[in-house]
Parts: structure tokens; sequence; C-alpha cells
């Protein structure tokens, strides 16, 4: 009974959804991450006012189904917040190009009646998640945070229990620092975590940080700006500790642009560089390099012409950081390989 | 049943008959058709994993290694513990609704009692979020220390946790109990009452009568919920905490089968686990079905044991009285 009025409800939702459709010309359709998901509809909607007769569709339906979808090819467009794994890359039935469109940040929350702001290095989250640090007054955290006086309480840890692009980012940041990380966790957008509470979604991980006194969890920078939650600050790789912000993240992928691989596929966590927020990343497009449909590829390219240059102005009140204008300019000679005849 | 007894056959009713006929194979037919679907995707699971896959407890998307015990676990001790509390609530709504209510405040009490099953199960998990999960954080805390150091009540006071789900899984159940049960009370024939009363039986000693007549539907009253406890998903992940790990403790963060599920299944992008998961939700269909099954049939006895049985003066009343 359940299954059958949710196949009910769910082939009313596709007619719904599909039903704008008509009024346009030309309808192209995209699905993937959820993270992005603000900023890509602002982006098909200024887009569909300057070319009335293009409609872009997205479905945030997450990284992996949008990866799922791409390569059973019945979306145009994919989009991932990791970059797609070489299995992933070899079951697709064409070469996919992987697009950087915007960066996001990913930061530690918590619940404590201190009227310091923490701050935290990369192994002394690593050890929390680990379950490795499991009191408030443990002397790493001490270490990280002279002079502040913390109370003697058990650490909870809170993390998504949904498949995530955040977990992704949070897990890639841990396995950079801590090889024993890497080896019993791992990095995905699910993991198998050793300690803690899982709560759907940011507003569910932010839910139970509030609720649980002594809790610690991580939610998106936009998650946490929007709602004032308030987080600490985490140690860069040059020693510092640095508040994510958006100018903090926008550094972090600077400090990539000299590195940067030719498909960017690259994880800018744990980045070098002055007042460069950590745990950073990029949120990718996916585009087949070789589209049947050329009229569509046309436009697409069109589209991330625009995105990487005037649509980079809507992100930061959005709270994305744009990308630096090294990648932007890395990107354009990259787009121009999708065929488009 | 009188359609069917009266045998008119006539063309319009033959049609009719087909009619409907077909309609109610095609909800079997959907059925049967999930059920497939789910075998033939989860294929490469119950290749890879066999029976261990239900013995292990090692969940690790990452490695590839898939345990389902820890769901079954905690979707199996959230839902027992859940009927556990709810059962007496819901027989004491029944007996008071049928039994002992002044008449004109029964429809309305009905109504109220039926009005829980109408609410969404989002709410529920946010009545659960706001008010049960402080509510059983203050319970803990206020667990006395020689019982918080059993294995059932151990643990860090998080209110998130199985008893909460359990919680709201026995509100969300009690509707449906208490109205089967209070139909079943309601068949029990008004002859076996008043062969009990006229016996010189106090009105406990007839009400007990009465569920004892009606045992075998009460019982199917009572895995009605079972069947829906079982497969309740939004609002028992929004306050179990979804740790995978087996544990006694009423207050210890456990997951269930149908929240992994909604949890992990969008962003599964490997074959593997998105086949694993289908394994779980196969299971999880079977179980429920069973229960269902099981429950409609016992219901389903009772109401035969009344029509059965039009002069119950004749049958053995004693039994329970």
């Amino acid at each position: 009974m359940r299954i059958a009025r949710f196949l009910l409800a769910a082939t009313l939702l596709v007619a719904g959804t599909a039903l704008p459709a008509f009024a346009a010309n030309l309808q192209i359709d995209g699905a993937g991450a959820t993270f992005p998901y603000p900023i890509y509809s602002k982006w098909f909607a200024e887009y569909n006012k300057l070319h009335p007769d293009i409609q872009i569709n997205y479905q945030s339906i997450g990284s992996g189904g949008g990866i799922r979808q791409l390569t059973n090819q019945t979306v145009f467009f994919g989009a991932s917040d990791g970059p797609m794994t070489p299995e992933q890359m070899l079951a697709a039935p064409g070469k996919i190009f992987h697009f950087p469109t915007v960066l996001g940040a990913v930061v530690p929350v918590y619940n404590l009646e201190i009227q310091d702001e923490l701050k935290f290095s990369g192994e002394t989250l690593a050890n929390i998640v680990l379950g490795k640090i499991t009191r408030w007054n443990d002397p790493a955290l001490a270490k990280d945070n002279p002079g502040v006086a913390l109370p003697d309480g058990e650490i909870t840890f809170v993390h998504r229990s949904d498949g995530s692009g955040t977990s992704y980012i949070w897990c890639d940041y841990l396995s950079k620092i801590s090889p024993e990380y890497k080896k019993t966790v791992g990095v995905a957008t699910s993991v198998n975590w050793p300690v803690g509470l899982g709560g759907k979604g940011n507003e569910g991980v932010a839910g139970l940080v509030k609720q649980t006194p002594g809790s610690l969890g991580y939610v998106e920078l936009i998650y946490a700006l929007h709602n004032q939650i308030p987080y600490g600050s985490v140690k860069s790789l040059d020693g510092e500790f640095v508040k994510a912000s958006v100018e903090a993240v926008t550094a972090a992928a600077g400090s990539a642009t000299g590195k940067m691989p030719a498909d960017f596929r690259v994880s800018i966590t744990n980045a070098p560089g002055k007042g460069v927020y950590p745990i950073s990343s990029f949120t990718w497009l996916l585009l087949y390099e070789n589209p049947k449909d050329k009229q569509r590829s046309k436009i697409m390219v069109d589209f991330m012409k625009w995105a990487l240059s005037e649509g980079q102005k809507f992100a930061p009140e959005l709270g994305y950081a744009p990308l630096p204008k090294g990648v932007v300019d890395l990107e354009l000679p990259a787009l121009a390989k999708v065929k488009v005849k | 049943m009188g359609l069917f007894r009266a045998r008119t056959r006539t063309d319009e009713s033959r049609f009719f008959r087909l009619g409907v006929g077909s309609v109610a194979f095609l909800t079997i037919a959907v059925v049967v058709g999930i059920a497939l679907v789910m075998v033939q995707e989860s294929r490469l699971s119950i290749q890879k994993f066999g029976w261990s896959f239900w013995r292990t407890t090692r969940w690790d998307p990452v490695a590839g290694e898939f345990g389902a015990l820890p769901f079954l676990w905690g979707t199996l001790f959230s839902s027992f513990l859940a009927l556990l509390l709810a059962t007496p609530i819901a027989l004491g709504i029944a007996v008071f609704l049928s039994e002992l209510a002044p008449f004109r405040w029964r429809r309305p009490l009905v109504f109220l009692t039926e009005l829980l099953a109408a609410i969404p199960s989002v709410v529920y998990g946010m009545w659960g979020i706001f008010v049960l999960v402080p509510f059983v954080r203050a319970l803990q805390l206020h667990t006395p220390a020689w019982l918080a150091a059993t294995p059932f009540f151990k643990g860090p006071p998080l209110g998130i946790g199985l008893l909460a789900a359990s919680l709201v899984l026995a509100v969300m159940v009690i509707p449906f109990s208490a109205s089967v049960a209070r139909e079943i009370l309601k068949s029990v024939p008004f002859t076996q009452r008043e062969a009990a009363y006229a016996l010189g039986a106090t009105r406990w000693e007839a009400i007990r009568m009465a569920l004892y007549y009606g045992r075998t539907g009460i019982m199917g009253a009572i895995m009605l919920g079972l069947g829906r406890a079982l497969g309740e998903t939004i609002a028992v992940t929004m306050v179990i905490g979804n740790n995978p790990q087996i544990s006694l403790s009423l207050y210890a963060p456990q997951y269930t089968m149908a929240s992994v599920i909604a949890n992990e299944f969008t962003e599964a992008a490997d074959n593997l686990y998105l086949n694993a998961l289908v394994e779980i939700g196969l299971v999880l269909l079977i179980v429920t079905v069973l229960i269902n099954a099981l429950s409609r049939l016992l219901i389903w006895r009772m109401s035969r044991v009344r029509t059965a049985t039009p002069q119950p003066a004749a049958s053995p009343v004693a039994a329970g009285a």
C-alpha cells in the first residue's frame, strides 16, 4: 500500500516538474548534488531571463544519483561534490569532463557553554571522530585553545546520517591529516563512523548539536551563516587558525591554481597559503566530452561560460565562495573542448 | 458477501465482477512485481554476501563491506519495545470505548483516537525531537545509578536513541491497534456478556471474558501495529540516532532498516552498495507482508468464529469468567 502510494506520488511529481517545460522551446535536464542546488537554481532562473526559450531543469537528488543518471544518460549533465572515481569514469559510455563551478566549506559546530570561540587542529578533530578524544578538557583540546577554561564533559560527535558531499569534504580533510583516519574511516559520501549520532541533512546535524549539550558536529558554511550557528576555526597547513569565510575559501582555491590538474579533479582541502581555510572544496558540474545532442551541448557550453563569468557574482549572497580568476582562466579552454557540432 | 451468494448471472454482474476482479488482481501483481524487481536489483549483494549479510555487523560503504545485522536488530528492538509500550494503552482505550464510556461520548472519542493515525509521520518526528528527546534525556539524568549500571540503561544522556524512537512508534501504533481491538470487542456477541452477568460476573469479570473471547483478534490488532512499526521510516530516523550498533541499552543510539535506506539511498553511487540497500528493503518487505498477513489471518479467524456460532449459548462460556 505504502509503496503503491509512493509510486503514485512520484508519478504526479514527475508530471508536475515536467509541465513547465512545455512553455519553453528547449529543455535541458540535469541532476546531482544537493549542496550547490541553491546557486544552480538561481543560475538557471537568471539564464532563463536572458534566454527565455531555454529551460534548464535540475533535480538535487544527491551526487551519487547524479553520477548514476549521467552514466545512464537519462540526464544531460550531472553535478557532484566529490570528483568521480576512476571506476565511475570507466563505467560511463563516454569521456566526462569535470568543471568546478563554485566553492563551499564545512565548519565544525559545537554546543558548549563557554564564551570563547574554540579552535581546532586537524589532529584533534580526527581523534574526536575516531573516538580517541572523548572529553572536552582533553590535553589536545587544551593545547589548541590556550587560556580557555574547557569544561569536563563528554564529547558527543554528530555526523550526517544521509550520504552527503559535506561528509565527503569533512572526511577528505581529516584523511589528509591523519593516516589512521584514512585507514579506518576513509573518504566517501557515506562512511562507517566509529562513534557518534547521525542527523539527517545539515538541519538534522544542526538540530542535534543545538539540542545536545557537549556535542560537536559539522555543517556547510552556508548553513552555519544563515542560521547563526557558532562555529570554530580550524588550523591551516601553515599553522594559523582560520575561521571560515567566503574570502578564506576562495583563498584555498587560489592556492591550488598553480597545481591544477588538466581534468580539475582535485581536492583543495588542507591547502597551503596564508588565510586559507582548510576544509574547503570545489563542487563540480559534469558534462560529456562528446554528447549526442549537439544543440543542447552548445547551449550548456554557453551557459557555463556565463556561469563562470557573470554568474559568479551571485555566489557570495548565497553563501558560496566564487572561483578565483586563475581557475576560471583554466576552465575556459577546457570548456572549448566540449564538442558542440 | 451477499452479492456473491445471490448469484445473479446477468451480463452486467459478470462484467462488473470481471472489472473489480482485475483491479484486485492488479494490486497483487504490483506487490509481486515490486518483490521481483527488488530481487533482481539486489542480486550482487545476495551473491557476494549470502547469509553472512544478515549475520555480520560491519557496514562500511568505503571498503564495500556490508553486514545488516545492526539494522535488523534496531528494527526488531524498537518495534517490539514500541508494542510493549503501546499494547496496554491501546487495550485500555479499546475497552473504555467499547465497554465503559458513556454512549454519547463514544463517537467523538473514537474519532479523536483515529485522528492520531492521520498525523503525518514527519510531524511525529518533529514532536519527537522537540518533546520526547528532552524528556528522555531528563529521564536518563534521573535514572538511579544501580539501574544505569545495567546493560539496559547505560550510556551518556543524549535523549536521542532507541527509547525515544520506541515512544514515537508507540504513539503512532496506538490508534491502529486500539481501533481494531475495539472492533473486535464490539464483535463479541452480546449473549456472551449476558451469560457472564447471568452467572453473577462483575463488570470487570465480564470485560475479562470479552477480552478472552476476542484474544485471537486482539493478537491480530497488536500485530497490525507491529507491521506499522517495522516499516516506519522518517519519524524513527529523526530520533533514533542512526548508529549501526547492537546494544541492549534503551538509551543507546541505534539504527533501523527503513532508516538506513532513507538515509543512504540517494548517495549510493556504487553498484554493490546500492544492491545491499535494496536487499535490506527486500527483507523489510517480506517481513512486513508476513506480519500483516498473519495479523489479518488472526482478525479474520476471529470474525469467522463470530459468524459461525450465531448461537453462542451453546459454546462453553465459563472459560473466561
